[in-house]
């Protein structure tokens, strides 16, 4: 850091500034309000009000399904992607757009919608729920939604690495004899790891946090399909603000180790291209 | 959290200003009530308005507006907590508005203030049931004994509907004689037959009125009437013999009401108006009891008198011991659910 003031682009003690600044009120700040009052309760009442085993069972099925969530979002966004970058189709551009709605849309009205889709007398329930198939107030429910939401992260994050794909190097791999899956496995698959795992990362945060869409689906069972935001929530319906904000506090912690993780194992990916 | 005495004297000023400015320009002295209320009351207040600004305007020769906010009663009652400025809180329970009094907003023995325990209209838990009543429930122990009967009720620990109707269910059993073992028997082979438990009471109307979920939807009396007239003759209303008077309580929100002229009276004369004869038949009009008893009886079509409605005392000490001994952490409501055996 001995050139400091010797960086080709100017402005940057402003800009570091503005970054600090938006940080701070956005997230800092917030996040640290969160820990402030979370600190008002004694060790023995923190550890009481975030480590019962309902609680222990909604934090497992909170992470449990984002993950697999973020999971099936790393495949099928892949596959998503693919096809919009590499082929042509009518309607294209509808399906591209179709992609980003999920952000737009209001989580509720994406878990009432599939509540109301997969119960026994809905229009797909009636079908599956026959064959034991259970989308609506079940764990697979929470899952379904929690992909539903997560959907565009991996999707947007693969394209336009994809896009910017050089045919030349795909070409090379061909004519030096590698069959059409090497190519994919050994040429193009490496390439996109970094934003894979970015992408991954993004629709397993979302997964976290997403609360609108699940209450409505998933039943609110306890121990079985409570998620941990529900038991934030009885926790103000009771006006313990302490005890509410020690168990988002308890979130924000595993999030943000789990984020670390995910970041270093993309950094170790970039660093271990082709 | 404090904030900064700077930042304090900033909003100071501020409002100050803006207060100057307000009362100088008025010809006439204007007076903007907030009425903090919750969800379903929305057209209940609307009606209230617009009955009592033009009676208090013509008395008083101020200019009256009145805002409503709506919302989850206890979601409203953390926003009043956390600084919306609320003259007057109309809430579902006693819980809410005392969790506001606690933190000083609202004077001690404010449930004396105005008559009846500051209770200008009450409500109830009914049933509400399919087309014919085909399970024939008509009773709090048919919910139970009925073979196949699946219940819709929000959860207690998430909704105020949730906790009342949880109350229901136990004084029906304790109230007619039963033990608390019963009642523990009774509330846990009845949530064992709720096959979803919605965070609110929105969410458990839906479930049941669109999913067509459950055979039997525990609601409060006046969301009831809403959701019977709504279903087109799908949905029927059954009133059990026995079930709990659920106090929705007023209040004026002392801390508000004196930071600005005329708030106070006007919030004050705002809630004795609904303790008159007419705000009583606007109650009833909207399916809510009203407290006066001759006014009542003329609504016996709407609200059968054989219905008897035990207080929250009957089961517990008060609202506060009745929410902890039964749905708080490790409460009544808590053992339903643990798993078995561990």
């Amino acid at each position: 850091m001995a050139s400091i003031n010797r960086r080709v682009l100017p402005g940057f003690s402003l800009t570091l500034g503005y970054t600090v600044f938006y940080l701070s009120i956005l997230v800092l700040i917030p996040i640290t309000a969160c820990f402030l009052k979370a600190s008002t309760l004694s060790l023995h009442e923190f550890w009481d009000a975030v480590w019962t085993e309902r609680a222990r069972a909604a934090y497992y099925l909170t992470f449990g399904a984002a993950f697999i969530a973020a999971l099936m979002n790393l495949v099928l966004g892949l596959l998503l992607a693919w096809v919009l970058v590499r082929y042509t189709f009518p309607g294209k551009k509808i399906v591209d757009s179709l992609v980003d709605l999920p952000l737009a849309l209001p989580t509720a009205v994406g878990g009432l919608v599939y509540a109301s889709l997969y119960v026994q007398k809905g229009w797909l329930g009636q079908y599956l729920v026959p064959l034991g198939i259970r989308g609506a107030y079940t764990r697979l429910g929470i899952v379904l939604v929690l992909i539903f939401v997560g959907l565009p992260f991996v999707v947007r994050t693969v394209q336009p690495i994809l896009e910017d794909l050089d045919p030349e190097s795909e070409e090379a791999a061909a004519s030096l004899g590698s069959t059409r899956w090497q190519t994919f496995r050994n040429v193009i698959l490496p390439t996109l790891y970094p934003a894979l795992i970015t992408g991954f990362a993004l629709a397993f945060a979302r997964g976290i946090g997403e609360y609108g869409s699940v209450v409505f689906v998933s039943g609110n069972m306890p121990y079985k399909t409570e998620i941990a935001p529900i038991l934030i929530v009885a926790r103000l319906e009771e006006f313990a603000y302490g005890e509410a904000t020690a168990i988002a506090v308890v979130l924000l912690v595993i999030s943000f180790i789990m984020l670390v993780l995910i970041n270093r194992l993309e950094r170790w990916s970039m660093r271990h291209e082709y | 959290m404090k904030s900064s005495p700077r930042l304090s004297f900033f909003v100071l000023a501020l409002g100050l200003i803006i207060g100057m400015f307000l009362s100088t320009s008025a010809a006439q002295q204007e007076v903007t009530l907030l009425n903090v209320s919750y969800d379903p009351t929305r057209e209940l207040w609307r009606d209230m308005n617009s009955h009592f600004i033009p009676l208090y305007e013509k008395q008083k020769g101020v200019k009256l507006t009145i805002n409503q906010s709506h919302g989850g009663s206890s979601t409203q009652a953390r926003a009043v907590i956390d600084g919306l400025e609320a003259d007057v809180t109309t809430l579902a329970s006693f819980l809410d508005t005392d969790a506001i009094s606690k933190k000083g907003l609202i004077k001690d023995g404010w449930v004396d203030r105005l008559p009846n325990h500051s209770r200008p209209y009450y409500s109830t838990v009914v049933f509400v049931v399919r087309k014919g009543n085909s399970k024939g429930i008509n009773d709090w122990p048919d919910l139970v004994n009925k073979p196949d009967v699946s219940i819709i009720t929000p959860n207690p620990k998430t909704s105020g509907n949730g906790y009342v109707s949880f109350f229901a269910a136990w004084g029906s059993v304790v109230v007619r004689g039963g033990s608390r073992q019963d009642a523990i028997n009774y509330v846990t082979k009845l949530y064992q037959r709720v096959p979803v438990l919605d965070s609110g009471a929105r969410g458990a109307t839906t479930t049941f009125v669109q999913k067509g979920i459950g055979d039997v939807h525990l609601a409060w009396e006046n969301e009831a009437h809403l959701e019977v007239a709504e279903a087109k003759g799908e949905l029927e209303l059954v009133n059990p013999p026995i079930s709990i008077l659920a106090e929705p309580q007023v209040a004026v929100v002392d801390a508000n009401v004196d930071r600005a002229q005329g708030h106070r009276d006007a919030a004050e004369a705002y809630l004795k108006y609904t303790y008159t004869d007419e705000a009583q038949e606007i109650f009833a009009k909207h399916f809510y009891r009203p407290s006066n008893e001759s006014i009542l009886k003329k609504h016996t079509d709407v609200f059968p008198a054989n219905t008897r409605l035990f207080p929250i005392t009957a089961i517990a000490k008060d609202w506060p011991d009745a929410h902890k001994q039964f749905i708080g952490d490790g409460g009544v409501f808590d053992s339903i659910y643990k798993p078995k055996g561990r």
